[in-house]
C-alpha cells in the first residue's frame, strides 16, 4: 500500500486561544436556558400518559362490583409470551352470580415475562383485561413480579361497562319466553 | 348387529367426482370418501339416522331418461347423459346412494339452505362460548365460521330454558344450547339399552329431559357428552377443567377390561384433564364405559409409589437392584414369579426372561367380575391374553394364589418378585408375606408393597408406551401421554435390570430394543414392530389358544369362541 501524506494546516491565532469555540458553545448552552423544558423530575413529576397507553395488564370489574373475568382462557390462549396462567372455576351457587357459572381460581400474570402487546386486551371477549396506565413495575424476586388475581383487580379497578351483558342475560332469564 | 353389506358397489358422482361405494352408504359417508365434508348434526355413523337437523342438506338429480323408451336422454350442449336436479334440496344423511345418483354439495342453492338452516338454529342459541365447556370442538362454532351471518337479525327475546339440570351423577344438561339433534336420545335407547332421555313440549320450546324419577346414571352415560355437537350435555368431571385446545391428544388403551377400548388422552403439561374414546370399529365403535373415564385418577392418587425402597426406608435404584441379586443368589432355586395382566406385553416378556433367568415358576392373578355384554368384559386384565402369547403362561390364572402360597408353607420359595400384583389380595396371609423376601414393582401402595423387603416404583399406563393383546386376540398399542412422577422407573428398565441381577443375559430395556427381541421369539409376532402396528391394531392369530376357557361372555364386536362353534 502507497503512503499518501496529509498536509495539515496550522491553526490561525483566533483557533489557538480555543475562544471563538468557548463562546459558540456558550451560546448554545444559554438558548437552552430559555427554551422550554423537555425533561421532568421523575418519580416526582409523572409523565401524561396518551390514552391507549399500554400499561400493565389488569382485570376489572363492572360498576356494580362483579368481576367480569369468566376465564374463558382466550388471553392464556394468545400471550405470545405464555405469561398468563389461569386456574378455571366454577362460581358456587347461591352467590347471587351463578348464571355466570363461570369465574377464574386462580389469575397469574407473570410480568418478567409480559411483552405488554396489549393482545390479552384485544381477544377477550368479556372486556376484563385492560392494559391501563400503570408501567412501573418493581420486585426483590420473582415470585413478586408475578402478579395474582387480588393484585391485578387492585390494579385494575373499576371501569364503566357499556353492555351489562350478564345483567341483562339473568333479566331474560327471569322475564323471557318461558311457558 | 348388522351384517356387513357384500361389496355390491355403486357409482355415484359428487361433485363432479365419480366414486364407487358400497351399496346402502348414505352421502354423508359417501362424500367423506371423496373427502367432501356435507355438515351435519344430528347424523353420527353408529346411530340409527333420524334427519332432524336439516344441516347435510344437498342438491341432487338422476340421469335423464326417456319414461316410453327407457332410452338415455342427451343434452346436446355436453354431448352427456342429461341430468334431472331434484328442483329442492334433499338431506345427505337420510339418502342412500343409488346407482348414478349425482351430487352437488356446493352449489348456491345448498349454501342457501346450509345459511339458512344456520341461522335458525342460532336464533335461540345462547352467546355462552366464552364460558361453554364444548368451545373448540363445537359443531355450532364450526359451522357457523362456515355459513354463518356473523350478526344476529332476530332483535325478539330468546327462549328461556333451564340451564343447570344435573341429569344424572356424571353429566350436567344446558337445555338453552340444546339443538334438538337427538343423538343423546337415540344413544340411550340404541347403544346404551336405558331408554331415560327425551324431548317435551313442541316447537321451539322443546326441551331435552330425563323421564321423570329416573337419571342417566348407566355405565355409558359420557358417550352422550361425547356425541353432543353442542355444549348441551357436560361431563361433571371435566366441566370448567381447562378448555380443550390446550390439551395434548394422546392414543391410548382402556385398561379397565379385556376389551381394550380405543380411547385419547387428553392432557397438559403433564397433568391429564379427561380421556374419551377413540373410534375403532372392530372394538368399540365411538364409545366407552364412563368407569374408564375416571382412570387417570390413579396418575396422581395418595397412594403412588414414588422412592425405591429397602425395607422401608427411601433408597436408589442402584442399590435396590444389587440387594435383589444378593436375595437371588441367597436362594437359588427358591424363587417364584408373580407376572400381571395389567402389564404390557413387553413387560410380560421380559418378566419371562426373569423368570427363565431364576429358574422360576410364573403364576398370574385374574380378575373377574361381571361382564356388561357391551364394553366392559369380564376379564378385568387387559392383557391376560399377552401373557399367553408371549409364552410368560400357558395356562389361564386363577383368583388365589394357592400354589404359592403352598410352597411358601413349605419353605421351597423363599423369595418373590411381584409385578403390579398384590400378593395379600390374590389371597397370601399377612404371615406368608412375611416369610418371604418380596421384590415388588408396581405403581401404588397397598399391604405387599408394605411388606416388600425392596420396592420399586413403576410407571401407569399413562406414563408409558406399549400393547397390549386384547379379547379378540388384537395387539393394540398405547403412547407415552404424561411423564412419570420423579422417582418412578420404567417397568422395562426396572425389569431388564433384574434381569441382569439374576444372571440372566442382557436384555434391552428399551421398547425397539425389547421388539427385536419379541419378534426373535414369538413366532407370531415375527413381522411386527412397535412403530409399524397399525392405530387400529393388529389380529394374532387365536387358533392356538381356542382351547382354554376364557372368562369372557358376548360383547361388542367379541362373540366368544364357545358361543361360535
Amino acid at each position: 500500500m502507497a503512503v499518501i501524506p496529509v498536509e495539515r494546516k496550522p491553526l490561525s491565532l483566533a483557533e489557538r486561544t480555543y475562544l471563538p469555540q468557548i463562546v459558540s458553545g456558550l451560546k448554545t448552552t444559554f438558548s437552552y436556558m430559555f427554551r422550554p423544558k423537555v425533561t421532568m423530575e421523575y418519580p416526582e413529576q409523572r409523565p401524561e400518559l396518551p390514552s391507549n397507553y399500554r400499561g400493565v395488564p389488569t382485570l376489572v370489574k363492572d360498576p356494580n362490583g362483579r368481576e367480569k373475568c369468566v376465564s374463558c382462557q382466550l388471553c392464556e390462549f394468545v400471550c405470545p409470551p405464555k405469561a398468563i396462567r389461569i386456574t378455571p372455576g366454577e362460581v358456587p351457587a347461591g352467590s347471587g352470580r351463578e348464571h355466570v357459572e363461570k369465574a377464574p381460581q386462580a389469575f397469574d400474570i407473570d410480568m418478567l415475562r409480559c411483552i405488554y402487546c396489549g393482545l390479552c386486551q384485544e381477544v377477550c371477549p368479556e372486556e376484563a383485561i385492560f392494559l391501563q396506565n400503570q408501567y412501573s413495575m418493581t420486585g426483590y424476586t420473582r415470585a413478586e413480579m408475578v402478579n395474582d388475581k387480588a393484585k391485578l383487580y387492585e390494579l385494575g379497578g373499576t371501569l364503566p361497562d357499556q353492555h351489562f351483558k350478564w345483567d341483562r342475560k339473568k333479566e331474560a332469564e327471569e322475564h323471557g319466553n318461558t311457558h | 348387529m348388522i351384517a356387513t353389506p357384500k361389496p355390491d358397489l355403486v357409482t355415484v358422482n359428487i361433485d363432479g367426482k365419480e366414486i364407487a361405494v358400497p351399496k346402502g352408504t348414505n352421502v354423508i359417508e359417501a362424500a367423506r370418501l371423496v373427502n367432501v365434508d356435507v355438515p351435519h348434526y344430528c347424523y353420527h355413523p353408529k346411530l340409527s339416522v333420524v334427519g332432524n337437523c336439516r344441516m347435510c342438506l344437498i342438491e341432487m338429480g338422476m340421469p335423464a331418461v326417456d319414461p316410453a323408451t327407457k332410452a338415455p336422454i342427451i343434452d346436446p350442449a355436453t354431448g352427456k347423459q342429461k341430468i334431472n336436479w331434484i328442483p329442492r334440496p334433499q338431506i345427505g344423511c337420510g339418502t342412500n346412494v343409488s346407482p348414478g345418483l349425482h351430487v352437488k354439495t356446493t352449489s348456491p342453492m345448498v349454501k342457501d339452505a346450509r345459511e339458512g338452516v344456520m341461522e335458525f338454529l342460532l336464533i335461540n342459541h345462547p352467546l355462552d362460548c366464552p364460558i361453554c365447556d364444548q368451545a373448540g370442538e363445537c359443531k355450532l362454532q364450526e359451522q357457523s365460521t362456515g355459513y354463518g351471518r356473523g350478526y344476529s337479525r332476530f332483535i325478539e327475546q330468546k327462549n328461556v330454558k333451564p340451564k343447570r339440570t344435573q341429569l344424572g351423577p356424571r353429566v350436567v344438561l344446558d337445555d338453552e344450547r340444546c339443538i334438538l339433534c337427538s343423538r343423546c336420545i337415540r344413544f340411550s335407547k340404541e347403544v346404551a339399552k336405558d331408554d331415560v332421555l327425551g324431548f317435551i313440549d313442541r316447537g321451539s320450546y322443546s326441551t331435552l329431559t330425563c323421564y321423570p324419577g329416573k337419571e342417566l346414571k348407566n355405565n355409558y352415560s359420557l358417550n352422550t357428552v361425547d356425541i353432543c355437537p353442542v355444549g348441551a350435555l357436560t361431563s361433571t368431571d371435566f366441566r370448567f377443567k381447562m378448555r380443550v385446545w390446550f390439551l395434548k391428544q394422546t392414543n391410548s388403551i382402556d385398561t379397565e377390561t379385556s376389551v381394550g377400548a380405543n380411547t385419547v388422552v387428553w392432557s397438559r403439561e403433564g397433568v391429564i384433564y379427561r380421556i374419551t374414546p377413540r373410534r375403532n370399529d372392530a372394538v368399540n365403535d365411538t364409545w366407552m364405559a364412563d368407569s374408564g373415564r375416571v382412570l387417570y385418577k390413579q396418575v396422581q392418587a395418595a397412594d403412588r409409589l414414588t422412592a425405591v425402597q429397602i425395607n422401608g426406608n427411601d433408597s436408589a435404584l442402584d442399590i435396590a437392584v444389587n440387594t435383589a441379586a444378593e436375595l437371588f443368589k441367597a436362594a437359588p432355586g427358591a424363587v417364584a414369579v408373580v407376572g400381571s395382566g395389567r402389564s404390557s406385553v413387553e413387560e410380560q416378556f421380559l418378566t419371562k426372561q426373569l423368570a427363565a433367568a431364576l429358574k422360576a415358576p410364573v403364576a398370574l392373578v385374574s380378575r373377574v367380575g361381571e361382564g356388561d355384554g357391551l364394553l366392559v368384559s369380564a376379564d378385568r386384565n387387559p392383557n391376560v391374553r399377552g401373557a399367553l402369547v408371549t409364552g410368560l403362561i400357558a395356562a389361564l390364572p386363577s383368583s388365589q394364589l394357592t400354589g404359592l402360597a403352598a410352597d411358601i408353607d413349605a419353605g421351597k420359595v423363599r423369595v418373590v418378585v411381584a409385578v403390579n400384583e398384590d400378593l395379600s389380595a390374590a389371597g397370601l396371609t399377612a404371615a406368608q408375606l412375611a416369610k418371604v423376601s418380596v421384590i415388588y414393582l408396581g405403581t401404588h401402595r397397598h399391604a405387599t408393597s408394605d411388606a416388600a423387603k425392596v420396592v420399586i416404583p413403576t410407571l401407569t399406563v399413562f406414563e408409558k408406551s406399549g400393547t397390549f393383546v386384547n379379547q379378540q386376540f388384537r395387539l393394540q398399542k398405547f403412547l407415552k401421554a404424561i411423564p412419570g412422577p420423579v422417582g418412578a422407573t420404567d417397568d422395562l428398565t426396572a425389569l431388564a435390570r433384574l434381569v441382569a441381577a439374576a444372571g440372566g443375559s442382557t436384555v434391552a430395556g428399551d421398547l425397539t430394543g425389547v421388539w427385536k427381541a419379541l419378534a426373535a421369539a414369538v413366532p407370531a409376532l415375527g413381522a411386527v414392530t412397535f412403530a409399524n402396528l397399525p392405530e387400529t391394531g393388529l389380529l394374532l392369530d387365536a387358533a392356538p389358544f381356542a382351547a382354554l376357557p376364557f372368562a369372557e361372555g358376548e360383547t361388542l364386536h367379541y362373540r366368544p369362541a364357545a358361543a361360535t362353534t
